[in-house]
């Protein structure tokens, strides 16, 4: 039985101002930047192949998205130029103080931008929206040495689970065999990220490799992706990259993603063949960024979860 | 069994770690963006009542433990047990005295106790939050001293000493608040 009693919003004093003030922030600086703010459909016949989201199905119907990352690509390929998407994304089964299978998600690409053109933009937009300036870049390799004390490059699972088991937050539960990529994510998610940005945004550079879909990996050192993210306040802010323009390292590592899938159990939905074509032709070189709007939202008006900032968060 | 997924935990609820039943206190979801999802868990042993962190892999589920809780009526003491019984049903269940523990000097023959059972056993007895007890030796009363200001410790029929104004007789019957233990009022007062 529904409970109707609970018909208000639950929104803290102001958010719903704030929020409409941040969302006009945004594009008042997309557009000083020369980015062509676009609409693309949120319910997609296709969905990405990435291990680790879980889109939600519409029976019939296709996905909705989890990111318009796909659509704002066949865009960028058929030289839309650098552009921006302002809106509603679906996960499904994220649930939680960060999370709800709805949220803001801001997604831009700068065509012809590299991953240090994208941190710049993204430096300059922060502070503009009401941050603290983003003062501390640092590599992956570096913040998950200091914190966990051993290489994230060339660390096996092995080595990889006896840092979690030692500091006491490996999996209660099934014992399986996990890949070295779990117990990346999950040092990083327990021990790693709430050390990050805890003076003002922060950036970690150089994510590793391993599970990179449509990022390119550092020439320099392939082990090694041309990713980032932004922290504030131990929380998970943006993500960007520059993006992979070549169409059959895609599909090999969409194929190894559906391997992965199947392997957890997860529904494998088919290869984004529309996307793949839209490479072939030539996706120009750009770099690209997400970052959630409702973290940042919650955190500028002081809030320790999204809830407060989501009119209607879903329970 | 019972089984409870990872994304079915919240707040007070109960399942079985390492064969001992625990409660959920707090649950949180982490996952990067690009990554897993864990769940980051605070549970409470309910044996011990000690509260320590786990974490679960997303999707992952869990054993539910067969924990419930009942109001029960307190009948005695054997000097090894305490016995309750369930009003309606009439069935009884006897506690030791770690599952009892500080409610012990609170409970009065026909009080009714919140009881937590694991597995038809009971794990752990509350007390009611006030009880109605009679003094059975405190200094005597001053008389017309009903203001604040002074007090004595008195003792009560269940063994338990509290501090009640100095007003209180012997033979009185009190209010008390079992969470604090402290004296409340006269119980006709109440």
């Amino acid at each position: 039985m529904s409970d109707y009693s609970r018909w208000r919003s639950g929104l803290a004093p102001g958010a719903l101002a704030a929020r409409a003030r941040l969302m006009g922030a945004i594009r008042v600086f997309m557009a000083e930047h020369g980015l062509l703010e676009v609409d693309t459909p949120l319910l997609s016949a296709a969905a990405p192949s990435e291990r680790a989201l879980e889109c939600l199905a519409v029976d019939g119907a296709g996905y909705l998205v989890p990111s318009p990352e796909h659509a704002l690509k066949r865009l960028l390929a058929e030289g839309a130029g650098s552009l921006y998407q302002l809106g509603h994304v679906f996960r499904a089964g994220e649930s939680g103080r960060w999370h709800n299978p709805e949220f803001t998600m801001l997604e831009w690409y700068g065509v012809g931008d590299d991953m240090f053109d994208a941190i710049a933009r993204l430096t300059a937009l922060l502070p503009r929206l009401g941050t603290p300036p983003i003062e501390r870049s640092r590599t992956y390799r570096e913040v998950f040495q200091a914190t966990v004390g051993v290489d994230p490059l060339v660390a096996d699972a092995q080595t990889l689970a006896g840092c979690a088991q030692a500091r006491g937050v490996a999996p209660s539960g099934p014992d399986a065999s996990f890949d070295r990529v779990f117990w990346l994510d999950l040092l990083m998610a327990t021990c790693v990220q709430p050390t990050l940005g805890g003076d003002g945004p922060e950036i970690v550079t150089h994510f590793p490799a391993d599970d990179a879909v449509l990022v390119a990996a550092d020439p320099d050192e392939p082990r090694q992706a041309l990713r980032f993210e932004c922290f504030w306040q131990g929380v998970e802010l943006a993500n960007g990259a520059r993006e992979l323009t070549d169409a059959g390292l895609a599909r090999q590592r969409m194929m190894r993603e559906q391997n992965a899938r199947a392997a957890q159990g997860s529904p494998v939905p088919p290869i984004d063949e529309a996307l793949l074509a839209a490479m072939r032709a030539g996706l120009p070189p750009c770099a690209g960024v997400a970052l959630g709007v409702d973290r940042l939202l919650a955190l500028l008006q002081g809030c320790d979860a999204i809830a407060p900032v989501l009119p209607f968060a879903a329970t | 069994m019972a089984q409870f997924s990872t994304n079915q935990f919240k707040g007070g609820l109960k399942i079985i770690l390492d064969g001992d039943p625990y409660t959920i206190v707090e649950n949180e979801f982490v996952k990067p963006g690009k990554g897993q999802a864990f769940n980051r868990v605070k549970v409470r042993n309910l044996k011990t009542n000690r509260t320590v962190e786990r974490t679960f892999k997303s999707g992952d589920s869990v054993e539910a433990a067969d924990v419930f809780n009942l109001d029960l009526q307190f009948l005695y003491h054997d000097g090894e047990f305490f016995h309750f019984m369930e009003p309606n049903s009439f069935e009884q269940y006897q506690a030791s005295e770690a599952a009892v523990g500080d409610a012990a000097k609170w409970l009065k023959p026909q009080d009714s106790c919140d009881v937590t059972l694991w597995n038809g056993v009971p794990l752990q007895v509350d007390a009611p939050n006030f009880v109605i007890l009679q003094v059975t030796e405190t200094d005597p009363g001053v008389r017309g001293n009903t203001s604040s200001g002074g007090s004595k410790p008195a003792t009560l029929e269940t063994g338990a000493v509290v501090q009640v104004p100095l007003f209180i007789e012997e033979g009185e019957t009190l209010r008390i608040d079992t969470r604090k233990g402290e004296y409340v009022s006269r119980a006709n007062e109440s």
